[in-house]
């Protein structure tokens, strides 16, 4: 159960189930810490998929995708009486 | 429908925080910076793109004028990503709001025309009177010109929210009718789709053009006063 690496180390993949919530609980919730997460997920997509010498047009479509879907939920509300039904 | 027609003009907010500085920002995720001289293929087409406009619309300026390139650069890649981005469905055109497109203009077109004035002052009185006017229509043709200077930074920031929000009005409107009428009448409702899909074509186009039109214009107030 104890891992070899510490748990504050470890990347998500590779908690073990039971420590999901402390590992979860140690992680950095502070504004810089929240910034870094964002900085390394954006990196992360990027250098993968975009920064290549023959990047697709697919995993650029994805992010404009993920765009339409955000304000899909944020305009969820008003959409809601527009469906076509009997009673609104 | 009535309401809804406008909704989608609404400046977006999520439990107060305003959101619309995080879609504000979106576009310049799809604009990544790279210190390489051979790039992935998105910053070629890019810098490619951005040479290109920059040498048809710097060309005409002086050295003095030249030194706004960066300026006006960003001002068309921003206006034009943003109205393109725009087009997607459910999502919020920034530039459709009257007060941005103002905040974009007038701060543009002051500096462009007191730039003039504090640098060549005769030559920018002397645009108030066009060559070769009567005498006796001298004091009419200034207080023209004057308005017509003054109305400048309005009629750039209005005509770039008018154009936008009219295209995304009649992309609304036609695709409810397109709806609406597909209960009642097939043919008509293909007949409606067809222009819904010559209408998105142009809306395209729209996007585009109008980013132009606005830094063209930006570049010309330029010109004359440097």
């Amino acid at each position: 159960m104890a891992s070899v690496v510490p748990l504050k180390e470890e990347k998500l993949l590779e908690v073990e189930l039971g420590e999901l919530p402390s590992w979860i609980l140690m992680r950095d919730f502070t504004p810089s810490g929240i910034a870094g997460a964002f900085q390394r997920g954006y990196y992360r997509y990027y250098n993968e998929y975009v920064n290549v010498k023959r990047g697709s047009i697919a995993r650029l479509s994805l992010v404009l995708a993920a765009y339409v879907v955000f304000n899909y939920r944020r305009s969820h509300k008003e959409l809601k009486h527009e469906r076509p039904r009997k009673y609104h | 429908m009535n309401e809804n027609l406008f909704a989608s003009f609404i400046t977006p907010m999520m439990f107060g925080l305003p959101l619309v500085t995080l879609i504000v920002l979106f576009p310049s995720l799809l604009f990544p910076t790279s210190n390489r001289l051979v790039n992935n293929r998105l910053i070629s087409l890019q810098q490619w793109m951005l040479q290109l406009v920059s040498k048809q619309m710097m060309s005409i300026h002086n050295t003095k004028g030249q030194t706004w390139a960066l300026m006006l650069m960003s001002l068309i890649l921003f206006i034009g990503s943003t109205n393109l981005l725009g087009l997607l469905p459910h999502s919020f055109t920034p530039t459709t709001q009257l007060s941005m497109n103002l905040g974009m203009a007038i701060p543009l077109w002051a500096g462009a025309v007191i730039t003039g004035f504090r640098n060549k002052t005769t030559a920018s009185l002397a645009h108030f009177l066009p060559q070769g006017t009567p005498t006796p229509l001298i004091p009419m043709l200034v207080i023209i010109e004057t308005i017509s200077l003054f109305i400048q930074p309005v009629a750039l920031a209005v005509r770039l929210t008018a154009n936008i929000t009219a295209g995304h009005l009649l992309i609304h409107l036609i695709g409810g009718a397109t709806l609406a009428l597909m209960s009642i009448n097939t043919t008509t409702a293909l007949i409606t789709f067809i222009i819904l899909i010559l209408l998105t074509v142009l809306e395209f186009a729209v996007a585009m053009i109008q980013a132009y039109v606005f830094t063209l214009l930006v570049s010309l107030y330029l010109h004359d006063n440097t």
